[in-house]
């Protein structure tokens, strides 16, 4: 009977709308509960620790992380390979979605899976495979040091690990987009007599721009904080092959930097970079939900 | 590529004829062209991709089985990959539980400060690792926030299980989130409008209902979410204190072999999780196009 009076009242509802059965709000709040707990606990709390440590003096342990030798070099180095990681896997990226939405061929349903293998595979066995293959001990990496080519233990070795890291985001974000873009508008372009790259530049490009963007800056977020592809892989000399994030881990190495090491150091370096990398994921957040109001 | 130049369709005082054989121009030449992109796709795909995956099956496999056999022996190596296997086993229980819960409240709840909330799920996607682990030495480490409460307890938390797995959780936390709150969004709600009318209960709701709705997306999201954890390497480096045979994942087995020129060892290791994460990405391909598939 409890039942036909939940109905009763449900059609007596201005909206009309089917309500769930009665302790709906004590749910709702605990839901709620769970996920600000969840949320704050894991996510939250540690994020405020870090800010306290690094800032909690002002930026004097930004100063005293950032004169730590090899330090600057070790930014610079992270951003550089960030940069060129972005522009790579932006061009490499976006064709690799336009082959994979707009050209039918036997085996497109496997290139789709290998496009996703950096999504599973671990990254520090990414960085073990580069290793493998371009390591100046094997065939290939031995070719290549007879001409004079650096690929492990090099700057080539890092950008190889996070174009392999990063290739999957890129084409993952331009994809949805791409196959949503009606086919008619590129034709009737070229009706009209454009040329297939006019075609490209301005038909299709401004429609996929927000979503290019959006891969680009992720990948290039991505790459500020990888690991485990490069540690293996850039052999982490000081002030050449060192990148940021291995430069944090050795600055939390006890004894290793002596008195300019430990936890607020490197939690200052920390916060900037990680600052910046959310700051880029915000904004990519945006660019993707503008291409979608677009659309 | 080469831009083709811009081709004019003539109006009528080209023939018919003209016009077809200009037709066939344009068709071969766009053969031509997708042929080209298709090409460069594949060669950067192999090149990027494939071959190093290729190189590691090689240099694994070209030890020998004999070594092969003495490395999964070695007690070391057995215990790093259990380690690993119950890292990622509590990691995905905890994500995928708490996971659906947040995905329910940000698909269907509304309240002041959503956006915010929804900031702080991909808030992880942002951070390395390396800082993930630096939270966890500040939160409970030496002169940590929460490092007097649990020593006087006697708990172990930094250097021990709990940091590592920890660590794995804030890392693996977007995945189903994310995989999931879409799938919610698209379904709207009038199913379970109905079964509520038909007098089911809440609970019934969601276990007949919503979760068989969202069971591709949320599978995906796992898978995702395994994968990550089983890769791990930065933050739980940083927490473990790498004690051999104690917190010792494999990742980080394979690190330490790398460091002392074990390398064949790693490189077996290595391929070991490789071939897992090749297995978990069939799943993961399967998972999306089910979920897809169901979306049309």
């Amino acid at each position: 009977m409890a039942d036909v009076v939940a109905i009763e009242q449900a059609a007596k509802r201005p909206e009309g709308r089917a309500r769930p059965p009665s302790g709906a709000a004590l749910r709702r709040w605990s839901l709620r509960g769970a996920t600000f707990v969840y949320l704050g606990l894991f996510i939250l709390l540690p994020v405020v620790a870090i800010l306290q440590h690094g800032f909690g003096d002002g930026l004097t342990n930004l100063k005293a992380a950032l004169d730590t030798f090899g330090a600057k070099a070790a930014i610079r180095l992270t951003l550089e390979m960030a940069a060129l990681t972005a522009i790579i896997n932006g061009i490499f990226g976006t064709l690799l979605a336009y082959v994979l939405v707009r050209i039918r061929f036997p085996g497109r349903d496997l290139l789709s899976t290998v496009v996703d293998l950096p999504f599973a595979v671990p990254t520090l066995v990414a960085g073990v495979m580069l290793v493998a293959l371009y390591g100046p001990s094997s065939t290939v990496g031995g070719w290549f040091e007879a001409r004079g080519i650096h690929i492990i233990f090099a700057p080539l070795g890092i950008l190889l690990a996070l174009l392999f890291v990063t290739l999957p985001l890129v084409v993952r974000s331009v994809q949805p987009v791409l196959l949503e873009l009606d086919p008619a508008e590129e034709e009737a372009a070229r009706v009209l007599g454009a040329g297939r790259w006019t075609t490209f530049r301005r038909v299709m490009f401004p429609a996929l721009r927000p979503a290019i963007a959006a891969g680009c800056l992720l990948a290039f977020a991505r790459s500020l904080g990888e690991f485990g592809a490069i540690v293996i892989v850039s052999g982490n000399r000081v002030n050449d092959t060192l990148t940021a994030p291995v430069f944090i881990s050795q600055l939390l190495q006890p004894g290793h930097y002596g008195s300019t090491g430990g936890p607020d150091p490197a939690a200052a370096v920390s916060a900037v970079l990680f600052g910046l990398a959310f700051v880029l994921v915000l904004v990519t957040e945006k660019l993707v939900s503008l291409g979608k109001e677009r659309s | 590529m080469s831009a083709p130049p811009s081709e004019r369709v003539k109006p009528s005082p080209a023939g018919e004829e003209d016009l077809t054989r200009l037709r066939n121009a344009d068709a071969r030449r766009g053969r031509l062209v997708r042929g080209v992109m298709l090409a460069v796709a594949l060669i950067y795909v192999s090149v990027l991709l494939l071959a190093p995956l290729a190189g590691i099956f090689i240099y694994a496999l070209r030890s020998g089985l004999g070594t092969i056999g003495r490395t999964f022996s070695e007690p070391d190596v057995r215990h790093a990959f259990l380690l690993t296997f119950v890292i990622m086993a509590i990691t995905v229980v905890v994500t995928t539980f708490f996971g659906v819960i947040v995905a329910l409240v940000l698909a269907r709840d509304r309240f002041p400060g959503k956006r915010l909330v929804s900031a702080l799920v991909d808030l992880p996607l942002a951070v390395s690792p390396v800082v993930v682990g630096l939270m966890a030495v500040l939160l409970f480490g030496r002169g940590g926030w929460f490092e007097p409460f649990f020593a006087s307890r006697g708990i172990q938390i930094m250097f021990a299980l709990p940091a590592m797995i920890l660590v794995t959780i804030f890392i693996s936390i977007p995945f189903v989130i994310r995989e999931v709150v879409p799938v919610l969004q698209e379904l709207g709600m009038e199913e379970e409008q109905a079964a509520w009318t038909l007098g089911a209960s809440r609970v019934q709701t969601f276990f007949r209902v919503t979760l068989r709705n969202i069971r591709w997306g949320l599978l995906y999201g796992i898978a995702l979410s395994a994968a990550r954890a089983i890769g791990e390497v930065g933050a739980v480096l940083i927490v473990s204190g790498t004690l051999t045979g104690k917190t010792e994942t494999a990742t980080l087995y394979i690190l330490r072999a790398f460091d002392q020129y074990q390398d064949q060892q790693g490189y077996i290791v290595a391929l070991t999780l490789a071939t897992f994460s090749i297995v978990l990405l069939i799943g993961i391909e399967t998972f999306k196009r089910r979920r897809t598939a169901e979306a049309d």
